[in-house]
């Protein structure tokens, strides 16, 4: 008898269709699987025979072929157990095979019958949607996950035993469903507000201009001065997630195994902090079988690189191609993928190794060459991608004393907010959201400058020493500025700050 | 002149300093005669120092003066012998001058009346803002800087000459085709257009560690009078004020704190007599000579071009540096209208911006 399941496989963050079809043949007894499994897939075999004879079904000693198809793509991971121990159990006649057409199945198998979650379950249950799959059998933990897709029923299944009376008809499970544009908004909670801050109300100004514009940035501080204090409280003046951003960060976490048990769905823009030990695959993704790396795990979000001289050379380097193209490809033998890779860079250092080269307190034991190969260790090309520099100074003790009001979060971002409007009311039909994405042919376009401020930036350039990589982000900046001030026109004092954010390229500080 | 070449030739022989020259000149008469001499006319000269001659007769063979001379003169590169008319008075008056003196740029006869700016590699903010101002208000006065072209309160003080639009000399420890410390390549060049660069050491030395204190002492040579700006216990720069007490010329410190290690050097100087300075003033009363003020006060003419925000600003900065926090929260304008002020007010030259985000009024 021959049977045939609708599964699901991932392919980077994104699923595909899989059929597992199951003939039981006379012959000497065997269980083979072709369709180029990996170990995890050749193994369901010994999941599968012990999960149906401890589920109370018989195992049939037959010749049993499984194959997957498309039989030219590597299927790695265990979410096929279950579809297979179902098309065992359908190809034997031991449960009715009429409602196995419409119904997708997924689901790992443990040796008494349990069903256990798997990751990429979002995934898996775009790729049905897309292609007119109405039902989906699931592992209970995972329903909520796949639940958020639209017009997919999915019908939650705790172990094998309890399947099979469902494809039976013997038990009603139903279909679950979750109010996934409710759970979008009233779960979006940072715990972390700017008001916390004492004083630096100058960095706040360069974060407030970095949301708005979504530029790069990159601050430059002594120890203990707070640099990653207020990296944290990036995301809470970031505009809300919206569903579709929310999805495609989910999609990542959740082909990654990163997904929180207790969270379908991920509304806050991901904070990633990774230690500066990590490695070039770590950073942009990789491994045999490739894993999205930080820089995707950030998308839509934050990747703060703390301490930035202290990452190795190439894995800084691997960052050039993700900060242009906003996606990052990964080439291995077995597969070719793309992962999403939008996010923000803020980058913090001290201005020398010891950390107190501008200290008045403490005395800085570097000596120029140790500083100047530090700074070195950022290389031109890279801070050519961060817009805005900014220098963080040490907090003085009565700042943390005084009780003074600081601007909450939401407000900050309530400014940010319209100053994101204004630019994707202005980029409408162009192919970029914000200001820092401007390339030089629209920067001339969308920054004009008025004659003064022609003189002003000569000016600037002559007097302060600034380098002429400067130039352009300057008036990206600029641009930012303007529209944080809803004013059309960039004017001098919007430049005039905009010339304050570029610090490392004016030589004074060894 | 066509002996010139001969010095040249000479001075490229290890061992051979101002003490060996004279010897040579008081008994041949020129450095040419010498240089042509038989191998025990030169025993002669330095009698029982018999290794000092065999490294002259060993050396002699292998340097052809005329090449040397057109290595020098294809780099643009002037010599200067202690019988050229042209060679530094001041210089010429101390113990030990360089018998030759390579120079790119310009030496004047103005150069004379100049002040020696030096301190440590590795200076303070206070140190490098201090030098810059002294060395920029001087050269309002016409007065040439000579320093040491190092990193630190060395460079300051030549770019405070440069932006004076006036005169500076530095003074290499390597040769004169030799950039050290290489990041100042451009500030070389600078100091060129502005003056000049010039060395004792012959082409292709290299930056070796005792050729510094040698150097120094034609720092202080070259000047009327040495100003330390900030030196460690063990700087330099106390080296360069020692030779200038030696050679009876001026030595002038900047005080500084006296918790910061970076100016024990100078408040010892201080201590043992040296005069101190607060100004500039204080350096051309100990002078002893009253200029003219060459360029006129373009800084009070901006400040009364100030608008109204911007000299309240203005007022809130010290001369001894505002965080640009603190200027924010006591000004009633917002961050992003204080940091726009702030840019203007630096392109007037009116403040400066420091390293960790604080400004100074200059």
């Amino acid at each position: 008898m021959l049977s045939k399941i609708t599964s699901c496989a991932l392919l980077g963050i994104n699923g595909y269709i899989v059929e597992v079809e199951t003939d039981i043949s006379n012959g000497l007894p065997a269980f083979d699987i072709v369709g180029l499994p990996d170990s995890a897939v050749r193994e369901s075999r010994e999941r599968v025979r012990s999960a149906i004879k401890n589920s109370g079904f018989n195992f049939p000693i037959n010749r049993i072929t499984v194959n997957l198809a498309p039989a030219d793509t590597r299927k790695e991971g265990p979410f096929f157990d279950l579809p297979i121990a179902i098309g065992i159990l359908a190809a034997t006649e031991q449960l009715k095979t009429d409602k196995l057409k419409q119904i997708a199945i997924i689901g790992e198998l443990s040796l008494n019958g349990d069903v256990k979650p798997v990751t990429g379950v979002l995934s898996m249950a775009y790729s049905l949607q897309k292609r007119g799959f109405k039902k989906l059998l699931c592992p209970l933990e995972n329903a909520e996950e796949a639940a958020i897709v639209e017009g997919v029923q999915v019908y939650p299944i705790k172990n094998l035993k309890e399947s099979v009376d469902f494809l039976n008809g013997e038990k009603h499970i139903p279909a679950f469903s979750i109010d996934i544009k409710n759970y979008l908004y009233n779960n979006s909670n940072i715990e972390v507000d700017f008001s916390e801050v004492k004083g630096q109300e100058n960095i706040k100004r360069a974060f407030e201009v970095a949301a708005a514009g979504h530029h790069n940035i990159i601050m430059i501080g002594p120890p203990g001065s707070g640099k990653t204090m207020i990296a944290r409280r990036m995301p809470s003046i970031l505009p809300a997630m919206t569903f579709e951003e929310a999805v495609e960060v989910t999609k990542i976490y959740s082909s990654a195994g990163l997904l929180p048990n207790s969270r379908p769905l991920i509304v806050n823009r991901p904070f990633r902090a990774p230690h500066h030990t990590i490695s070039a695959a770590g950073m942009v993704g990789g491994g045999r079988m490739p894993k999205p790396g930080e820089v995707s795990l950030a998308h839509f979000g934050v990747l703060f690189l703390d301490e930035m001289p202290e990452f190795r050379r190439d894995v800084l380097e691997v960052l050039r191609q993700p900060l242009e193209d906003e996606i990052v490809t990964i080439t291995r033998v077995n597969a070719t993928i793309t992962y999403p890779a939008k996010f923000l860079l803020i980058g913090s250092m001290n201005p020398c190794p010891c950390g107190f080269l501008w200290s008045e307190k403490h005395e800085c034991s570097c000596t120029p060459n140790q500083i100047q190969r530090y700074i070195s260790k950022i290389s031109g090309p890279l801070l050519d991608r961060v817009d805005i520099h900014i220098e963080v100074p040490a907090v003085e003790f009565k700042d943390l004393e005084e009780n003074i009001e600081s601007e909450t979060s939401d407000s900050i971002r309530k400014r940010v907010d319209s100053a994101r409007m204004v630019q994707l009311q202005r980029y409408k039909n162009l192919p970029f959201l914000y200001n820092s994405q401007l390339t030089p042919r629209y920067i001339q376009r969308f920054c004009r400058l008025n004659k003064p401020c022609k003189k002003m930036i000569k000016d600037a350039f002559d007097k302060l020493g600034l380098s002429a990589r400067a130039y352009n982000r300057i008036l990206k900046v600029a641009r930012t500025i303007a529209d944080l001030d809803m004013s059309e026109n960039i004017r001098e004092e919007h430049l005039a700050e905009a010339i304050q954010y570029r610090n490392l390229d004016r030589k004074f500080w060894i | 002149m066509s002996d010139t070449k001969y010095w040249v030739a000479l001075s490229c022989i290890k061992g051979i300093g101002s003490q060996k020259f004279q010897m040579i000149l008081k008994h041949f008469n020129s450095i040419k005669n010498f240089w042509h001499a038989e191998g025990h006319e030169v025993k002669e000269v330095f009698g029982m120092n018999q290794k000092i001659c065999n490294t002259i007769l060993k050396y002699r063979e292998t340097i052809n003066p005329d090449e040397e001379m057109d290595k020098i003169n294809s780099m643009g590169v002037k010599v200067l012998t202690l019988n050229d008319e042209d060679y530094p008075c001041n210089l010429k008056n101390i113990y030990d001058p360089p018998p030759v003196l390579y120079v790119k740029g310009n030496l004047k006869k103005q150069d004379e009346i100049s002040v020696a700016i030096v301190g440590s590699r590795k200076a303070t903010v206070y140190g490098k803002v201090i030098a810059e101002k002294l060395a920029r208000e001087l050269s309002e006065y016409g007065i040439t800087i000579v320093s040491g072209m190092a990193i630190g309160i060395d460079s300051c003080a030549h770019k405070g000459a440069i932006s004076g639009n006036a005169r500076t000399i530095a003074v290499l420890g390597t040769g004169i085709d030799i950039v050290y410390p290489r990041r100042n390549a451009s500030l070389m060049q600078k100091i060129i257009e502005h003056g000049a660069v010039v060395t004792e050491f012959p082409l292709g030395t290299t930056p070796l560690p005792q050729n510094f204190p040698a150097r120094n002492r034609i720092i202080s040579g070259l000047s009327l009078g040495t100003i330390v700006v900030e030196a460690s216990e063990r700087s330099g720069a106390l080296i360069t004020a020692d030779f200038a007490l030696q050679q009876g010329r001026e030595v002038f410190a900047v005080p500084g704190n006296v918790t910061s290690k970076y100016s024990t050097g100078c408040n010892r100087l201080i201590k043992q007599g040296a005069k101190l300075v607060e100004g500039v003033f204080d350096v051309l009363d100990e002078l002893g000579i009253v200029y003219e003020k060459i360029s006129n006060e373009i800084k009070d003419i901006a400040e009364n071009k100030l608008n109204d925000e911007e000299k309240e600003i203005l007022e809130m900065i010290s001369y001894q540096s505002s965080p640009v926090d603190s200027i924010i929260r006591h000004s009633r304008f917002s961050a992003g209208k204080v940091k726009a002020v702030l840019t203007s007010l630096e392109m007037k030259g009116l403040i400066r911006s420091l390293p960790g985000s604080s400004y100074i009024r200059i």
